[in-house]
């Protein structure tokens, strides 16, 4: 069933149409959905949507050149992996629009931040909210773990640590071409612990690709709980500086810091604006599950209700009937 | 002795590069051990240097295959799947980009003892869906294993030679070709990369020995046309004889024996090779003995398998060429 669906497109870095929304309307469009979504399942990716719905609303609402999408507003099933006798293999980067020389590219390298980047999918209008609902359904392409058929998804980027090499390579292929588009990265800081990251921003470094730009949602939280428990990362912006990356701190919750940061000169070096963000931002009843917050089941149905109740109210919305 | 060609991977790499703008040359430190030193002098422009950082070199090649390039990796092959394992499935094999994986000191062919070994490469690579395998035995084939893995619509893992390496064949690699170097009737040889020399070595002797022997040599070991084996396993009386320079799971000696088991061939089967061991560092014939991967090996193993003696000694085998360890441009072999 395919329905007819409006798409707005965002027409270009800071020169979105008329009567679309603020990053801000977005974010919180972002945190409702993913509310929502928690609800109905008994669970989910809440935290993350609280550290990043700024991040990735301003990318899709505002900062990112992208044409209008190539694919169905709402998701085709799951139509198979590549391989030589799949002829009709997509990827999901289609959502993103098509990869054209003058547009930007974006990798969701954290492949757990799925369920956010689909709600942000849907707040900006490249897909319908029926897509949410096909969210970790067997024989759907809406995996729980952003897989490359997902929508908004490119390369599979499950195994963290390995979205910046990629952006990376495929930046250096593209300024060797002479493509004007830029390649971005949504990264998470747990990726930090994996040495591939280091490796992949002295490469980009070494090569002086300074068309790769990353946001990192910096929430200190990983599966095991607050990152400083688990293996401490240290001074970030110094370990990226020393790498030959550019680092910028931002509040992670200020679309106008983002605003800035993107404009630091970094010629010749990789850009990596680091969002200094809350697991807990519009979702202050969270902190009482500190400090396992990577993937929110509720414990009780007295917990579901309070939370229900509670995260409802913080959102501005009625509580979830689910 | 057959004629003996200097660094063909060198002048193959550079004319192929040459003839096809896309290809970008990577490298991870190991630019002269891989003959691509003088390409890098050459044509710095399409030569990327990754450094000692394989993991990334990896998924670096997964995007910039993405925008269009068809990256050819070169290092030691066991540098290139053992710690970037998970890059190259997610990265590579998984999207099925058009990277080349050049691996240079395939198996025992290096004195670099565990560490610089590439033993179950094969096994590895021939259980990755979308994964080509590709492995070379002569001078013919390192010259044409360029425009060979280039052909293919996915990822090609190939095993390659270096330096001084012998030319046994006239025509070069035809991906899925298996080559039928004797039509015996007595006992099928099925050999890859450099134990099809040490074959080649057996052959007067065996012949001398009054055993009709039939030899294949296998260039493409993924995909694989089974049913080209199994009508060179019906043409012998036997059985089959695997020597590969790799261990005897999951390589060309699990490949035959997969092959008979799914048709239902009773005849018996020898496989030889690396046998559930890893191996040390040494010259390459020492290394070739001491695992059981040379001509004498060979016969030992057909013996076994037919239950005859043949009496055949080492004096009787073709001369076992003794490269160089250590030379003036190698000067640590490796």
């Amino acid at each position: 069933m395919n329905k007819v669906f409006a798409i707005r497109v965002v027409t270009g870095r800071g020169s979105l149409m008329q009567n679309a929304k603020s990053v801000e309307d977005v974010a919180l469009g972002i945190r409702r959905r993913v509310f929502e979504h928690a609800m109905r399942n008994n669970g989910g990716y809440l935290s993350q949507a609280c550290s990043a719905a700024e991040q990735l609303a301003w990318l899709y609402a505002e900062e990112l050149q992208l044409g209008a999408p190539t694919l169905p507003a709402v998701p085709k099933p799951f139509a198979g992996v590549p391989s030589p006798e799949n002829h009709d293999y997509v990827t999901g980067a289609g959502y993103n629009g098509p990869a054209s020389p003058e547009y930007d590219r974006l990798f969701i390298a954290p492949a757990h931040y799925a369920l956010v980047a689909y709600a942000t999918l849907i707040e900006v209008g490249r897909m319908a909210p029926e897509g949410l609902e096909m969210f970790n359904k067997d024989g759907s392409s809406v995996e729980m773990i952003g897989a490359e058929h997902s929508p908004g998804m490119e390369v599979h980027n499950g195994t963290l640590g390995i979205g910046l090499s990629t952006a990376t390579g495929l930046a250096w292929g593209r300024l060797r071409r002479g493509e004007i588009g830029r390649t971005w990265v949504f990264m998470s800081d747990g990726e930090l612990q994996e040495g591939q990251t280091w490796e992949a921003i002295q490469a980009a470094a070494y090569h002086k690709i300074d068309t790769l730009y990353a946001i990192m949602d910096v929430n200190r939280q990983q599966c095991d709980g607050a990152m400083g428990s688990v293996m401490d990362v240290g001074d970030i912006a110094a370990k990226i500086e020393a790498f030959g990356g550019v680092p910028v701190w931002v509040d992670g919750h200020k679309p106008d810091e983002f605003r800035d940061a993107v404009q630091t000169p970094h010629k010749g070096k990789p850009l990596i604006i680091l969002a200094n963000s809350s697991p807990f931002r519009g979702m202050p009843t969270l902190q009482l599950r500190f400090p396992r917050l990577h993937y929110v089941r509720f414990k009780s149905e007295d917990e579901r209700v309070r939370m229900n109740r509670d995260i409802a109210r913080s959102l501005g919305v009625e509580p979830v009937a689910y | 002795m057959p004629e003996m060609v200097n660094r063909p991977y060198e002048r193959a790499f550079e004319a192929h590069a040459l003839a096809h703008p896309e290809v970008m040359c990577l490298s991870a430190d190991l630019t002269s051990s891989c003959e691509i030193d003088r390409f890098r002098d050459r044509h710095p422009d399409r030569f990327l240097s990754l450094g000692m950082a394989e993991q990334n070199m990896m998924s670096f090649a997964g995007g910039l295959a993405l925008s269009g390039f068809r990256p050819f990796i070169h290092t030691f092959g066991v540098f290139m799947y053992r710690r970037p394992y998970d890059q190259l499935v997610a990265s590579i094999a998984y999207p099925r980009r058009k990277v080349r994986l050049m691996g240079f000191l395939p198996g025992v062919t290096t004195p670099g003892g565990m560490t610089h070994q590439a033993i179950e490469d094969i096994s590895v690579m021939r259980s990755l869906p979308n994964m080509t395998i590709l492995e070379t035995g002569d001078a013919t084939e390192v010259e044409t294993i360029c425009a060979a893995a280039d052909s293919i619509d996915g990822p090609v893992w190939c095993r390659v030679l270096r330096g001084s390496v012998p030319r046994l064949f006239k025509t070069g690699i035809t991906v899925g070709e298996m080559r039928v170097l004797s039509e015996g009737s007595d006992v099928l040889v099925v050999t890859s990369g450099i134990t099809t020399e040490e074959a080649l070595r057996a052959r007067a002797a065996l012949a001398e020995a009054g055993l009709s022997v039939r030899h294949l040599h296998l260039h493409t070991l993924k995909p694989f046309d089974a049913g080209q084996l199994l009508d060179h396993i019906g043409s012998v009386r036997q059985g089959v004889v695997t020597l590969e320079n790799h261990v005897t799971e999951g390589g060309i000696g699990s490949l035959v024996a997969e092959t008979m088991a799914d048709a239902g061939v009773g005849k018996k089967l020898v496989r030889l090779g690396l046998q559930d061991t890893y191996a040390h560092g040494g010259s390459r014939p020492y290394l070739m003995r001491y695992y059981g991967l040379d001509a004498t090996a060979l016969v030992a193993g057909i013996e076994r398998l037919t239950g005859e003696r043949f009496g055949i000694t080492d004096a009787d085998l073709a001369e076992a060429r003794v490269d160089a360890v250590h030379s003036l441009e190698k000067a640590e072999a490796l």
